[in-house]
């Protein structure tokens, strides 16, 4: 059975169509990339994942591990092991980072049928998760990303990612805003974490991303729908030409 | 028949209330004298006033007057049960008005150190104490302020001599028993910090009744030069209660005092603060949290004066409010001439969990000096979509990442209590609170 499998998704935000046509299908094991022009329905595709609000799903449907992903709720995704790691990690003042974590991740766990994480069991846990990604000792005891810079955010992400063990992670343009040292321990971080049995799907601008973590299948998005999907060497012409002469072939069609 | 007439008048029916305060010295009983004519003058106040256009006191003026009668037997189960009981300090304890020296504690304490109630103050010659209840300000002052002063009957008096730090808070607790509709309490209260003494006050009123009694309150704090003070207020009246007070801060330069107002409890609850920052380099914050719900109303009304250079004050004053209950926040800062380099600061955030509920926030900002740094902001709206969203996105269930949210805005402003045991219990008690509210997860 496949992990992730999109069929025919079209979505909209108001009167706005965005998603015309998904198809995708994720197995375990697979990094998969998604590529595409600002506006292209990238960010939305991850949000649609997530279950955030705002969206109308006219059509298709998005199957994980087998159960109608769209029917579930936002926190019921993640517990069955779909996470997103967001583009803007919202920062949220007055709630402790660990606290919110361990009250997360004790929540998933449950779900799981694991026992629950104890506060020490909890911080051993995760400490070895900040060294990996290099946050600093008080990044627990702060508010949920309040004061974090740009790069912190984004490994505070990862650590999340690293506590949660998602079996598909969605990192929504993790690499944006990072520089060269901090995408590359980043990107180290995200290695670190695969596994035969789980999946990741990179949603970027960039193929610069792509030189640290190697997709299997790199696909194009252009207004609503893939238009081509290949191999990693895909991302690399992408690099070298740019868009345009993937996207105007189709303006000719349409 | 005019003679009915003038009785169900409710200023006359106040008016007519004894003070039962037995020792009343010459001076005082002259000035209980004018601050009747002079509340008999002014009267209630009606939503034509600007400072209470928001604050309807009409169910107030409907209560029948009567004096509170105090049942001793009642407030001693309630101590064992209210907040901080098991802070261990000095403790004045006051029930309906009148003093009790069976359910205080005031023994051991530090040389020079007074806490003992302002009905014994008065009955000893005391110049200082004197000049604190003569001499507050006219101006500005809420028209409950001069009821307070014709009819208070007690109230805690606390002297903490120069250079003196008090270990233990000094608790002082007011708690209303008596049964009667309209049983009314004005007390007094009047807490003096010498140069350098440090302390912290807890001043709490709790509700062992269910009555729609009324406590008219006036509080004076007088921190002297590098005094540190902590003054906690925690007013959790009963649903029906009507509560008024004023706090009147008198800061000399170089002190540190922090103000904090928890407004949890009474149908109508208005606080008056008036702070006067007359010392150079001192810093005064005044903090709030008022939780509503049901018709409940919470008004904090205050002025902050800036008289001298160097001078720092922040307001930040939270609201959570819900049902069809309301808020009303008035904040003016003034900045005198010459108060240069002053630095002031003043929130209002409120978050309405329905959509009946209604906030009116007026924060203003006079400032007649130069160089000076002044900022303030309000806010009204819902929980942040955008954070439940990720709170949800982590595996949080909605009512979870809700009641997370509400705890960090309630908790912003209960984590600004210096004193350890007081926050950890407030913090709790407003857990609690969200635990049982039925809305966190309707409001979507």
């Amino acid at each position: 059975m496949s992990l992730l499998e999109i069929t025919d998704l079209h979505a909209r935000v108001e009167d706005k169509v965005i998603l015309r046509g998904i198809h995708l299908t994720i197995q375990p094991g697979e990094v998969h990339a998604i590529m595409g022009p600002n506006g292209s329905g990238k960010s939305t595709l991850g949000h649609i994942l997530a279950g955030r609000d705002g969206y109308e799903i006219t059509r298709g449907t998005v199957r994980f591990n087998g159960v109608d992903l769209l029917e579930l709720a936002p926190e019921e995704r993640v517990r069955s092991g779909l996470f997103l790691a967001f583009q803007y990690p919202v920062e949220i003042p007055g709630v402790n980072t660990a606290y919110f974590l361990r009250a997360a991740v004790n929540e998933i766990r449950k779900h799981r049928g694991q026992p629950e994480l104890d506060a020490v069991q909890f911080l051993t846990f995760t400490r070895e998760k900040m060294k990996m990604l290099g946050l600093p000792e008080d990044f627990l005891k702060r508010s949920v990303n309040e004061g974090f810079s740009g790069g912190e955010k984004k490994r505070a992400e990862i650590v999340q990612m690293a506590v949660i063990e998602p079996t598909l992670a969605v990192l929504d343009e993790t690499d944006s805003g990072l520089d060269i040292d901090a995408l590359r321990i980043v990107a180290n971080g995200v290695n670190k974490l695969k596994r035969p049995d789980n999946a990741q799907l990179l949603i970027t601008h960039y193929q610069r991303l792509l030189n640290y973590i190697v997709p299997d299948v790199v696909h194009v998005l252009h207004d609503g729908r893939i238009i081509k999907s290949g191999g990693k060497e895909l991302a690399l012409e992408l690099e070298a030409k740019g868009y345009d002469w993937l996207i105007k072939p189709q303006l000719q069609t349409a | 028949m005019p003679a009915v007439k003038e009785i169900q008048n409710p200023v006359v029916r106040l008016t007519e209330l004894v003070a039962t305060t037995t020792h009343v010295p010459v001076w005082l009983a002259a000035l209980r004298r004018n601050a009747l004519a002079r509340f008999s003058q002014t009267g209630f106040p009606t939503t034509d006033d600007e400072d209470w256009r928001f604050t309807p006191v009409t169910a107030l003026k409907a209560l029948p007057f009567v004096i509170a009668t105090p049942d001793f037997d009642r407030a001693d189960a309630a101590i064992q049960h209210s907040p901080f009981a098991s802070i261990e300090g000095p403790r004045l304890v006051f029930v309906d008005g009148q003093f009790s020296r069976e359910l205080s504690q005031v023994t051991n304490l530090p040389d020079g150190v007074r806490v003992q109630p302002i009905s014994e103050a008065l009955r000893q010659d005391n110049s200082a104490l004197q000049s604190h209840i003569e001499r507050l300000p006219d101006r500005n002052a809420s028209p409950f302020l001069p009821l307070n002063t014709a009819l208070f009957s007690d109230g805690a008096h606390i002297e903490i001599p120069a250079g003196c730090e008090l270990p233990a808070p000094v608790r002082v607790l007011f708690l209303t028993t008596s049964p009667h509709a309209g049983a009314f309490a004005a007390l007094r209260n009047v807490i003096v910090a010498g140069a350098n003494s440090r302390v912290t006050i807890i001043e709490q009123y709790v509700d062992a009744s269910g009555a729609a009694y009324w406590n008219n309150v006036q509080t004076t704090l007088v921190a002297g030069e590098g005094a540190i003070v902590e003054h906690i207020r925690f007013q959790e009246e009963g649903r029906h209660a009507f509560h008024t007070g004023s706090l009147h801060l008198v800061l000399a330069r170089d002190c540190r005092v922090k103000h904090h107002s928890f407004a949890l409890g009474a149908r109508l609850s208005r606080q008056d603060i008036r702070a006067r920052l007359d010392g150079e380099g001192l810093d005064c914050v005044l903090n709030g949290l008022y939780l509503t719900d049901g018709d409940r109303l919470a008004d904090h009304h205050m002025i902050v004066e800036h008289l001298r250079p160097h001078c720092t004050s922040h307001e930040y004053f939270n609201g959570l409010l819900d049902d069809r209950s309301r808020g009303v926040f008035h904040g003016r800062i003034h900045v005198h001439p010459g108060a240069d380099k002053t630095d002031a600061k003043q929130t209002n955030k409120n978050i309405l969990l329905s959509k009946d509920a209604t906030v009116d926030t007026k924060p203003q900002l006079e400032i007649y000096a130069d160089d000076v740094r002044c900022t303030h902001g309000a806010t009204i709206g819902q929980i942040d979509a955008a954070s439940v969203f990720y709170l949800r996105a982590r595996g949080l269930g909605e009512e979870d990442a809700r009641r997370m949210l509400l705890h960090a805005f309630a908790g912003e402003i209960v984590e600004r209590i210096d004193y350890a045991p007081v926050r950890e219990e407030i913090d709790s008690l407003i857990w609690e609170r969200l635990e049982r509210n039925p809305h966190i997860a309707a409001t979507a």
